[in-house]
C-alpha cells in the first residue's frame, strides 16, 4: 500500500507518562514518527501534541483509535496535508566571517524572507518559518554555500480548517451527558 | 466526617469503600505499612495468602471472571510486582477487571536503584488499561475510586496502583470517593440508530446469518439478550473459547465453539453464510485462521464497546458500538422473525461427520488408555453440566473447551489471548473465592500444574474446594502434537518426566487417586465430587494423543483437518 504523510492532532489531559503511552502505539506498529511536537492547548489543563508520520490509511485509523482508547487521551484525529494548516521553524547558523565573504548569502536569506535572529562576530542565527518545502529549499541553497555551521528544524504544528475546537464540543457534550445520566439515576432512585 | 489516618489505613476503608471482600496478595518490605493496616481489617478483607505474586494475579482474575466483580491483588514493590506481570498481560487479553496494588519505594528514593525498586509504571504502561503512582496519601482514594471505576466499566481490564511507602506511612484527611466519572474517557460509546437500523435491515435480509458469540455477552450480562436475539431471528452461532458459556451448550442454536481447534459447521459454515453479526468477539487469529480467506462472502456486522476493535482484523460492513445488553436488545425489537430451518439444518451434516470421526472415538474408545476428551465428558457429565470449569492452557485447555457441556452463564474461566501456562491452578483457586456454591473442576496438564505447583499450599491452607483433573500424559503435549504434525515428528524437549503427584498431594494433604483404568473412571470422579473441599484426580491418559479437528497454521477457517 501507498505510504501517505500523515499528521496526527492528539489532545490529552497533563498527565505524567501520556506521551510515552502515545509514543508506544507507534513503536508497537513499527512506525517511525517523523516530527512530534507537545505543548499546552487553548484549553486550561489540555495538552496538544501534533504527531506526523508516513502510513497508510488502514494503519493510521488503527493507530489514532488506539490512541483514542488511553483514559487520559480526550481525542485523536489524522489529517493529510490539505485538511490542515501547518508551519513549521528552522534555526540556521552560520558563520558570520562567511556570511560577510559571501554575499550571496544574504540575497539567499532575503529571497526566502526569512530573518537574522542573532548576529555576533564568530556566528548569526537565521530563522525561517514556514511550509517544510521553503524550510528546506532555505536549507539546501545555505549548505550550497558552504558557511552553515549548525541546523534544527522544530517538529511541524497544525490547525485544522473547520472552524470550531472539535475537543470544546466534545467535552461539553460528555459533561451533559453525564449530568442526564446523573438526573435520570436520582429520579430514578426517587 | 474527616478524621487522620495513614494512606495506608485509607487504602483498606477505600477497598472496603469499593466493596471489596476478597483480596489476593503476599507481604514484603515495600507493602508492610498496608499488611499492618490490613491486621486490623481481617474480619472484613479476607487475605488469601498465595504462594507465589504471579499466582495473586491469576487467583484474582479466575475470582474477576467467576464473580463478575473486580479482583484485587497485593503485593510488594520489585519483584513482587513484576511477579504479576504476566497476570497482568493476560488480564488485558482476556479483559478481565483487576486491580494489582503494589508496594514502591518511599518517594524520595524514586529512580535512585533503591532496594527493591522498579519503574513499575513504566513496566506495566502497555499492559493495562490504565496505572498510577500514588506518591501521596492524600491521592489514596481518589486514585483507588478511579482505578475500580476503569477496571471494571466500559472494555474491562486491569489496572495497577504503585503505592510508594511514605504515602503509605503519611497521614491523611481521609474522606472516600466516588469517582464515576472520567471526561476523557468513554466507556460506553454511543449507538447510532441509523447504523442499527441498517444493520436490523442486514439481518432481515440475511439467507444464511450467523453470529459469532464472544465474552462480551458474559462481560455485558447479555446472556439472555443474545438468546431473544437468536432466537427471534432464529439465527444459528458459534461460540469463542471465552464465550462458550454466554449460551448452553444444549440450545438447538448454539453449534459450537469457533476456531483452531472448535466444531466443524460452524468453522466451515463462517465461509458460506452472507451476513455475520460478531457480537462482543475481536476476531483473534486463532478464530479467523488465514484473513485473506476469511469470510469474504459475507456483510459483516460487528458488536462491541470497544471502538478500537471495529476494522481491527476483518472489515466491517457495520459497526455497532455500545454494550451489547442494550444494543442486544434494541436489535432484537427492529428485527422480524424469521426462519432459517433449512440453513440450520445444513450445519447437520457437518456435525455428524465431526460426531463420528472425532468426537465418539475421543469419548467412547473401545479399547487402550483413557483420552483426555473421555475424562473431561465424565466430570461433565457427573456435575449435570453445573460445574464452573476452569483450564490451563495446551492440550487439556483444548480438550476441555470441546467436551465440557455449558449450562449456565460465566462457567469458563481460561486464559485464551495469552495463553499462560500456569493459569489454570490459581485461577481455580480465585474461583471457589466468587462462593456461586457450584463446585470448581480445573483441568491441567502435567506441564502447567509444575509451573504453580506451590499453590498446592494455598489450597491447603484455605481448604479451597479445587476439583484439580490432572491430565497426566507424561508430555507438554500441545507443543508434542505439533511436532508431529509439522516437525517430522522430532519432540524436542517435550517428554515430561513426572513426579508421584500422589505423594506430593499426600504432602499437603489433599485427598487424592489416580485413575488408569476406564472401568475406573466414573467411581474416581464421584468420589471426588463427593468428597468435601479439594481434590486431587490423576487421570494417566493415553501419551500421545491429538487434539482435533485442526485448522493447521496459515489455512483458512473452512480447512479443517480431522485426523492427522
Amino acid at each position: 500500500m501507498d505510504k501517505i504523510f500523515y499528521t496526527l492532532l492528539v489532545y490529552s489531559e497533563n498527565f505524567a507518562g501520556l506521551l510515552n503511552q502515545i509514543t508506544a502505539v507507534f513503536t508497537r506498529r513499527q512506525l517511525n514518527i517523523e516530527s512530534l511536537n507537545v505543548s499546552a492547548s487553548s484549553i486550561p489543563g489540555i495538552h496538544k501534541y501534533t504527531i506526523t508520520t508516513w502510513s497508510d490509511r488502514e494503519t493510521i485509523e488503527k493507530v489514532v483509535k488506539q490512541i483514542e482508547r488511553k483514559i487520559d487521551v480526550i481525542q485523536a484525529h489524522y489529517f493529510t496535508d490539505d485538511e490542515i494548516f501547518l508551519h513549521e521553524i528552522a534555526l540556521y547558523k552560520l558563520s558570520t566571517p562567511e556570511v560577510q565573504e559571501n554575499p550571496e548569502v544574504s540575497k539567499i536569506v532575503r529571497r526566502h524572507s526569512a530573518i537574522f535572529v542573532e548576529v555576533n562576530t564568530t556566528y548569526c542565527i537565521v530563522e525561517k518559518a514556514g511550509m517544510t518545502e521553503e524550510i528546506i529549499s532555505l536549507y539546501n541553497e545555505l549548505q550550497k554555500t558552504g558557511c552553515m555551521l549548525q541546523y534544527v528544524r522544530s517538529g511541524r504544528i497544525a490547525i485544522t480548517k473547520s472552524c470550531v475546537e472539535r475537543v470544546n464540543g466534545f467535552l461539553e457534550a460528555r459533561e451533559a451527558r453525564y449530568r442526564q445520566e446523573k438526573a435520570g439515576a436520582a429520579k430514578k432512585a426517587l | 466526617m474527616k478524621e487522620k489516618i495513614t494512606g495506608a489505613e485509607a487504602l483498606m476503608r477505600s477497598l472496603e469503600h469499593e466493596g471489596v471482600e476478597t483480596l489476593f496478595g503476599y507481604p514484603g518490605g515495600s507493602i508492610m505499612p498496608v499488611y499492618d493496616a490490613l491486621y486490623d481489617h481481617r474480619d472484613t478483607l479476607n487475605h488469601i495468602l498465595v504462594r507465589h505474586e504471579q499466582c495473586a494475579a491469576h487467583a484474582a482474575q479466575g475470582y474477576a471472571r467467576v464473580s463478575g466483580k473486580v479482583g484485587v491483588c497485593l503485593v510488594t514493590s520489585g519483584p513482587g510486582a513484576t511477579n504479576t506481570i504476566t497476570g497482568i498481560a493476560d488480564a488485558m487479553m482476556d479483559s478481565t477487571p483487576i486491580v494489582v496494588i503494589a508496594g514502591q519505594v518511599g518517594a524520595g528514593f524514586l529512580g535512585t536503584d533503591a532496594f527493591q525498586e522498579v519503574d513499575l509504571v513504566g513496566v506495566t504502561q502497555p499492559i493495562t488499561k490504565w496505572n498510577y503512582q500514588i506518591r501521596r496519601a492524600e491521592d489514596v482514594a481518589w486514585a483507588v475510586s478511579r482505578a475500580f471505576y476503569i477496571a471494571r466499566s466500559g472494555r474491562p481490564g486491569p489496572v495497577v496502583l504503585d503505592f510508594t511507602k511514605n504515602a503509605q506511612t503519611d497521614t491523611v484527611d481521609y474522606e472516600p470517593k466516588d469517582v464515576d466519572f472520567i471526561r476523557s474517557y468513554v466507556p460506553e460509546p454511543e449507538t447510532d440508530p441509523v447504523l442499527l437500523d441498517e444493520a436490523a435491515r442486514l439481518i432481515d435480509s440475511a439467507r444464511k446469518p450467523l453470529a459469532l458469540v464472544g465474552q462480551g455477552v458474559e462481560l455485558g450480562n447479555a446472556q439472555e439478550e443474545l438468546k431473544a436475539f437468536l432466537e427471534k431471528a432464529n439465527i444459528p452461532c458459534g461460540c469463542t473459547l471465552l464465550g462458550l458459556s454466554a449460551i448452553p451448550t444444549a440450545h438447538p442454536l448454539n453449534k459450537g465453539m469457533l476456531g483452531m481447534h472448535g466444531n466443524l459447521g460452524p468453522n466451515i459454515k463462517t465461509n458460506e453464510c452472507d451476513v455475520l453479526i460478531a457480537i462482543g468477539m475481536r476476531f483473534d487469529d486463532r478464530v479467523t485462521g488465514r484473513l485473506d480467506a476469511y469470510a469474504k462472502q459475507a456483510k459483516v456486522i460487528h458488536l462491541d464497546i470497544d471502538p478500537a476493535e471495529i476494522n481491527k482484523n476483518v472489515p466491517v460492513d457495520i459497526p455497532v458500538m455500545g454494550d451489547c445488553k442494550k444494543t442486544l436488545r434494541l436489535l432484537t425489537e427492529k428485527i422480524s422473525p424469521a426462519d432459517h430451518s433449512e440453513w440450520i439444518g445444513s450445519f447437520r451434516e457437518y456435525e455428524t461427520t465431526e460426531q463420528t470421526r472425532v468426537i465418539e472415538p475421543e469419548i467412547h474408545p473401545a479399547a487402550g488408555p483413557l483420552n483426555m476428551g473421555e475424562v473431561v465428558r465424565a466430570v461433565s457429565d457427573a456435575t449435570r453440566n453445573e460445574a464452573i470449569l476452569v483450564t490451563d492452557v495446551g492440550q487439556n485447555q483444548m480438550m476441555a473447551a470441546r467436551y465440557f457441556q455449558y449450562g449456565k452463564p460465566r462457567s469458563i474461566v481460561t486464559s485464551g489471548g495469552l495463553g499462560t501456562m500456569g493459569f489454570g491452578l490459581p485461577a481455580a483457586i480465585g474461583a471457589t473465592f466468587a462462593r456461586t456454591g457450584r463446585p470448581v473442576c480445573l483441568f491441567v496438564g502435567d506441564g502447567g500444574i509444575q509451573m504453580v505447583l506451590q499453590e498446592l499450599g494455598t489450597v491447603m491452607e484455605q481448604k479451597a474446594p479445587v476439583k484439580i483433573i490432572l491430565l497426566n500424559n507424561n508430555f507438554l503435549g500441545n507443543v508434542r502434537q505439533w511436532q508431529a504434525m509439522f516437525f517430522g515428528h522430532r519432540y524436542s524437549f517435550t517428554p515430561m518426566l513426572n513426579p508421584d503427584y500422589q505423594q506430593i498431594s499426600a504432602a499437603y494433604g489433599i485427598p487424592s487417586r489416580r485413575v488408569m483404568e476406564r472401568a475406573e473412571l466414573a467411581g474416581a470422579v464421584r468420589e471426588m465430587l463427593t468428597s468435601d473441599g479439594p481434590f486431587f484426580l490423576e487421570a494417566c491418559v493415553v501419551e500421545e494423543g491429538n487434539v482435533m479437528p485442526m485448522t493447521t497454521p496459515g489455512s483458512s477457517v473452512d480447512e479443517m483437518l480431522l485426523e492427522c
